[in-house]
């Protein structure tokens, strides 16, 4: 037994310790069985979940809620990566790693088979990205796949397109996320009927908060991709961001590569993504420097949201994550 | 400006034992929600210097003086064209207390449905009014509503005091007004403060322009408030949501009803019925992942085990033996209809959810209709339209294990789908079943 779990035992008949209630979970608790209670629903009403896992912290505490909630059987949906071929090695080496060490099947949807078989035109220049062209590879693999629910790690608090977003975010036969008619959702009672081609997203970390990812992290011990955790890369800056040069972004002629001891906050595309320069090697350290940072994850860390006031809430409606 | 403190001020590496207060917020269109919300986001610090710099350059955009903090929840781009709220906004701010997370929800009538969205899960609801206008129609339909989903504290905000002249008089006669307007829907635990959400006063400090309030600020009463009663009063409650069988050699026998504590307390040992059937055993195990519980309260998600093999699927309910709920094919409920399709009336037929159950329901009665400005009830009433709230009689094509929403919220409630659309088209609040 962990020690956090272990006044939860004892708590009806020990002195109250919080808010004058003996029984009250801590938030970390209550956030793990509000999500549990949600993988849980899914799992039993829809036919064909799957879960996307990109190895980045977000999918890994999904991953690991996902495992609490069947033990000790095995979890009863495949994980699926959308994989715009830009993505961090070390992400990739994480990824197949600890899909087999859970026995779970691993889907990988390729965004360079989709622009080889012409489904989407690959952006070029400088600022080319893969983030918008994942749009159809996903879509292609959810039809075929026949999957009726997708799991994301999408938290509210990321994003203001997102903090509208329900739990069970249903989606039209063309992906599309329609904001203004979404369907009430009241209490824990979540609606899984679908009509003909409709799929759902479904968001067990949706009350989450990026504090409460990696104190969960921290709580439960979950290894997590060595690029979350300071460390010596070839780094150029655009836009006042740091990106990690890569064979897939053409540099502009003033942008110097040089060294720097950075972490990443996010795992996205290699693309889109800027670390941070940071010290923090341990998950301690991390844990430390995200509480107090003072600038949020998507504004710091991801090219993709700068486009303008509702960039996310435009990928959304086509469909996106 | 402040002594509200980030999270940095708690040992965020060591167990975090902080716990939650959900919150919906309520009011009327231009009475300062969102700047209060803005102000509360800023004056606890969870605002980040790129929202910061994002809302001060919306505000020049804009032509305002100051920075609005109100652009902290500015919402979807229909939401800003048109300036309003259609739907609930989550957020979340902390202190070294509590965590809290506040639906911030609409306020126009023909977005009830979202506003009850926000509402069914809040623990107390955050009433706002604007000093000049006092208590408006939409602050009792508000305040009804959250009633009726069984919030039961109420912090009633007079905002805007700056522009009645720090009056006490003026917040005085509003918070009466207020206190005898819940009293009449036993609403028992109504705090009101007299704020100013653009200035500050009495939300994170106190104000020394209102010296007249002798109550905490705004912050710190949520952080006192409880939440829910201890589940030691009510009867244990257990919808079986999965079946748990491992198809593995080292569980070969293992059978784990996997579900979400619904009320009161489940202990090893304990005598329980499993519904509908009734029939008895005793809890042999309570699990949660690799660790071996004594007991489950709710919202735990476990997984439980019984001693004796009997026919538990999902929809059963695992209950007290002593305090078994009723099994019941008829329920009376109030109901909020949701649907801009079509009107409910007698005769129609849908689905119901509760709990982990799903079945099909048949109208019965349509016995009254709330007006929700009078907040009197039209006993004439034979169908209810969009937003529109009733007393609806239910037949059920299977029973289910009911208690009154006033004893449980998670066992006394429902929602309806229509299984044409499969959309959500009512929300239901048992008053009783049989």
């Amino acid at each position: 037994m962990t020690t956090a779990d272990a006044p939860l035992c004892h708590s009806v008949t020990s002195p109250p310790v919080n808010g004058g209630r003996a029984t009250e979970l801590d938030t970390l608790a209550w956030l793990e069985a509000e999500a549990i209670h949600i993988i849980r629903e899914v799992a039993a009403e829809c036919e064909r979940p799957c879960l996307l896992f990109s190895g980045g912290k977000d999918s890994i505490v999904m991953l690991r809620l996902a495992e609490k909630a069947f033990w000790p059987a095995r979890i009863p949906f495949p994980v699926m990566h959308v994989d715009t071929g830009h993505n961090f090695p070390e992400a990739i080496e994480f990824r197949d790693r600890r899909a087999a060490e859970l026995g779970v099947e691993l889907i990988v949807a390729s965004v360079q088979e989709s622009i080889d078989r012409g489904r989407v035109v690959e952006e070029i220049g400088p600022r080319a990205s893969r983030n918008r062209l994942q749009t159809v590879t996903l879509l292609d693999a959810i039809a075929e796949h026949d999957f009726d629910a997708l799991f994301g790690g999408a938290r509210r608090d990321e994003e203001k397109a997102r903090a509208k977003e329900r739990i069970f975010s249903f989606r039209d036969a063309f992906g599309q996320w329609d904001p203004s008619n979404q369907r009430p959702e009241l209490w824990n009672l979540y609606n899984g009927r679908l009509s003909r081609g409709e799929h759902i997203r479904a968001f067990p970390l949706s009350n989450w908060t990026e504090l409460d990812i990696w104190q969960y992290i921290k709580r439960e011990q979950l290894e997590i991709p060595s690029i979350y955790f300071a460390h010596d890369r070839e780094m150029f800056e655009r836009d006042g961001m740091l990106f990690p040069t890569s064979e897939f972004v053409p540099r502009l002629p003033d942008e110097d590569p040089f060294e720097a001891r950075v972490r990443f906050r996010t795992v996205g595309d290699m693309t889109c993504t800027a670390g941070v320069l940071s010290e923090a090697e341990t998950l301690e350290q991390v844990v430390s420097e995200i509480a107090a940072t003072r600038i949020t994850e998507r504004g710091e860390t991801r090219a993709d949201d700068r486009f303008s006031e509702a960039a996310m809430e435009d990928r959304k409606r086509e469909g996106y994550f | 400006m402040t002594t509200a403190t980030h999270d940095a001020d708690v040992d965020i590496l060591g167990p975090d034992h902080r716990s939650l207060l959900r919150l919906a917020t309520a009011g009327s269109v231009d009475d300062g929600k969102s700047t209060l919300i803005g102000r509360l986001l800023y004056d606890s610090k969870q605002t980040f210097i790129d929202q910061m710099e994002a809302i001060e350059r919306t505000s020049r955009t804009r032509g305002e003086d100051d920075v609005n903090l109100a652009y902290l929840t500015d919402g979807l781009r229909s939401e800003r064209e048109q300036g309003i709220t259609i739907d609930v906004a989550y957020r979340y701010f902390a202190t070294p207390r509590r965590k809290f997370i506040l639906a911030d929800t609409p306020g126009h009538v023909q977005y009830t449905r979202n506003m009850v969205t926000g509402a069914s899960t809040a623990d107390a609801a955050l009433l706002l009014v604007d000093a000049r206008k006092g208590v408006v129609e939409q602050t009792r339909r508000h305040a009804y509503l959250s009633s009726l989903l069984g919030i039961r504290h109420f912090v009633l905000c007079v905002n805007k005091m700056d522009l009645v002249d720090w009056d006490r008089a003026v917040f005085e006669r509003i918070a009466e007004e207020l206190t005898a307007f819940a009293s009449r829907m036993d609403i028992d635990d109504v705090r009101a403060i007299p704020i100013s959400a653009k200035l500050g006063d009495w939300v994170v400090e106190p104000s020394s322009r209102m010296p007249w309030y002798d109550g905490p600020p705004l912050l710190e009463l949520l952080e006192m408030l409880e939440a829910s009663d201890p589940p030691q009063h009510h009867a244990a409650r257990f919808p079986v949501q999965y079946v748990i069988r491992p198809l593995r050699d080292e569980f070969h026998d293992y059978r784990g009803y996997a579900g979400t504590m619904a009320s009161g307390v489940l202990r090893v040992g304990d005598r329980v019925a499993v519904m509908p059937s009734g029939a008895e055993t005793t809890v042999a195990a309570i699990e949660r992942y690799e660790d071996q519980l004594h007991e489950a309260t709710p919202p735990m998600a476990v997984t439980v085990r019984l001693a004796d093999d009997l026919d538990v699927r999902r929809g059963s309910m695992i209950v007290s033996a002593q305090h078994p709920p009723v099994a019941a094919s008829t329920v009376d409920a109030h109901i909020c209809w949701m649907s801009e399709r079509a009107p409910l009336r007698e005769r129609d037929r849908l689905v119901v959810k509760h709990a982990t159950q799903t079945t099909r329901a048949l109208v019965d009665e349509v016995g009254a209709r709330l007006d929700v400005n009078s907040l009197e009830y039209d006993l004439t009433a034979s169908q209810l339209s969009l937003n529109e709230i009733g007393r609806v009689r239910l037949r059920l094509m299977a029973p289910l294990s009911v208690d009154p929403y006033a004893e449980s919220r998670e066992t006394g409630a429902f929602i309806l789908i229509d299984e044409a659309t499969s959309a959500t088209v009512g929300a239901g609040m048992i008053t009783s079943g049989e």
